[in-house]
């Protein structure tokens, strides 16, 4: 369960990224952010695993608070946290195996990992998640072989090799086609189902949102302005979360 | 009326630029005594010494075998020290791998300053401290090719691709985790190729270092032209041509393959 208590952020030029923000997403809830561009969306994702650092509040994941975490406690905590970003951030010059793998540093010394002595079972590891993405076969590519969607599926298998309990999706399919959109988010639905792991997205896709989130959590000016299900987030809510009607190119099918 | 005025000033702008280029090459000109008129009354010299210089000593050749492939093997060494050393450095002066500047100034000002030093000068530093002879021109290429190759090191490193770091962050890998698995990928090839480079412009500057005791084959070059015997001396810059050649080849070859 991930918990914010009260928690702000200001960025050093006064802009409010968050303000105030108080919710709570439980265990294996497929859960999508929605709002503008600069609303805050990012801000509060990467809160989670203090890629930002948020300037009051707590943050409190299984009962532990990531926000009083120094040191090996914070890596601990970001280790238990898979991370998928709009441009894959896959070393593109390293193989697919090799960037899986990555995910399982926090596991291993220094030493064991930076002379790539993985343990076999890590390989096993690393292997069962390329399958779990249908990309087994590309293990010895180099990444940037790889087409985008592939790309960023190989970015969900660093996440599944980490064995993380939470899964964070900054605009995972905002620099995809549909077709490729379809298949990754089908993979982030279908690993949040078999496993239970606790999948946060932002998107800025409405209907995208309607049909993967289990829950639809909308953010204007830093503040969470609405909170609820899928059937509860009707186009007058969508509107409200923008400020303005949803326009045609925020429909994903629209692209088709 | 504003437009006016601004063309007015570009155009003085450039007549004072072209003015005082034409002061500094006048005056250094005349300082150093330099002229076309000297220039060209050396030039029946120039040919009678390229005259003496044939047909160059075929049979020296193997001679200076020994003081060539330890001119190389210089180069190898000063490099491969140079390169190592240049590691630690660049990563600390890049401002993404240490957010620091009470870190990444201080470095990249000592690195700043060995760069400025030629590799003649420092041979002959090195020389009344290591003795005559190959320890001192390692250690002159070394000091060199760190200069070098840390300085375009670093400029790599500031230039990659934020993203895996910011991957690699959020994996919870540790500071030297984060560095071989986001910075170190991202930055070898051209760390090698800068190595490479850099050990292209060390056989050429080997050949040379002896000059000022520093060993290799620059020791044979300064003394048969001292006793004037131009054959030999024709025989040794024919070889040094020969081998930059052949190591510029291979060396362009590699780099080529790495990008």
């Amino acid at each position: 369960m991930i918990e914010f208590k009260d928690v702000s952020k200001v960025y050093p030029n006064g802009t409010k990224g968050l303000n105030n923000v108080n919710i709570k997403i439980n265990k294996g809830e497929f859960v999508v952010i929605v709002g503008l561009s600069g609303a805050g969306k990012s801000t509060l994702l990467r809160s989670i695993n203090r890629l930002h650092e948020i300037t009051s509040g707590e943050i409190i994941i299984d009962g532990k608070s990531i926000t009083k975490a120094r040191g090996k406690a914070l890596l601990r905590c970001r280790r238990d946290i898979g991370m998928i970003f709009q441009n894959f951030n896959l070393v593109k010059r390293s193989t697919v195996l090799r960037n899986v793998l990555s995910g399982r540093v926090g596991y291993h010394s220094t030493i064991r990992t930076i002379l790539g002595l993985f343990p076999k079972e890590d390989i096993t590891i690393a292997l069962n998640a390329l399958k779990r993405v249908n990309l087994e076969e590309k293990a010895y590519s180099r990444a940037d072989e790889l087409s985008g969607g592939q790309q960023q599926r190989v970015s969900i298998a660093r996440a599944l090799a980490q064995e993380a309990k939470i899964i964070l999706a900054d605009e995972p399919v905002a620099s995809l086609d549909p077709l490729t959109t379809k298949q990754v988010m089908d993979d982030l639905k279908r690993i949040n189902k078999e496993t239970g792991i606790t999948t946060i997205v932002n998107l800025h896709f409405v209907d995208l949102a309607r049909q993967y989130a289990t829950r639809i959590v909308g953010v204007r000016a830093g503040e969470i302005v609405f909170d609820g299900s899928v059937e509860d987030a009707t186009d007058d809510v969508f509107s409200s979360i923008y400020g303005r009607p949803v326009k045609q190119d925020e429909m994903l099918g629209a692209k088709v | 009326m504003d437009a006016l005025k601004k063309r007015r000033l570009s155009l003085m702008k450039r007549l004072v630029t072209l003015i005082l280029i034409i002061i500094i090459l006048w005056a250094s000109s005349a300082g150093s005594e330099v002229s076309i008129s000297s220039l060209i009354d050396g030039l029946p010299g120039m040919g009678s010494l390229f005259l003496e210089m044939l047909p160059p000593d075929w049979s020296y050749f193997s001679y200076v075998t020994d003081p060539m492939l330890e001119t190389i093997r210089m180069a190898i060494i000063g490099t491969t020290y140079g390169a190592i050393i240049a590691i630690p450095f660049a990563l600390l002066s890049s401002r993404n791998v240490v957010k620091w500047p009470v870190i990444y100034y201080p470095f990249r000002f000592v690195m700043n300053l060995i760069r400025t030093i030629p590799e003649l000068l420092l041979a002959a530093l090195f020389v009344p401290v290591l003795g005559i002879g190959d320890n001192a021109g390692i250690m002159a290429l070394s000091v060199f090719s760190f200069g070098v190759i840390a300085k375009l090191a670093y400029e790599a490193v500031e230039a990659i691709d934020n993203g895996p770091l910011e991957a690699m962050t959020a994996v919870g890998a540790n500071k030297i985790q984060w560095i071989f698995y986001g910075v170190v990928p991202q930055v070898i090839a051209s760390f090698v190729s800068y190595t490479l480079y850099c050990f292209e412009i060390n056989v050429r500057a080997a050949a040379i270092l002896g000059y000022v005791g520093a060993g290799g084959i620059g020791l044979y070059l300064n003394n048969t032209l001292k006793l004037f015997q131009y054959q030999r001396v024709s025989t040794i810059i024919i070889y040094t041509l020969i081998v930059v050649v052949i190591i510029d080849m291979i060396s362009n070859k590699c780099r080529e393959k790495l990008i």
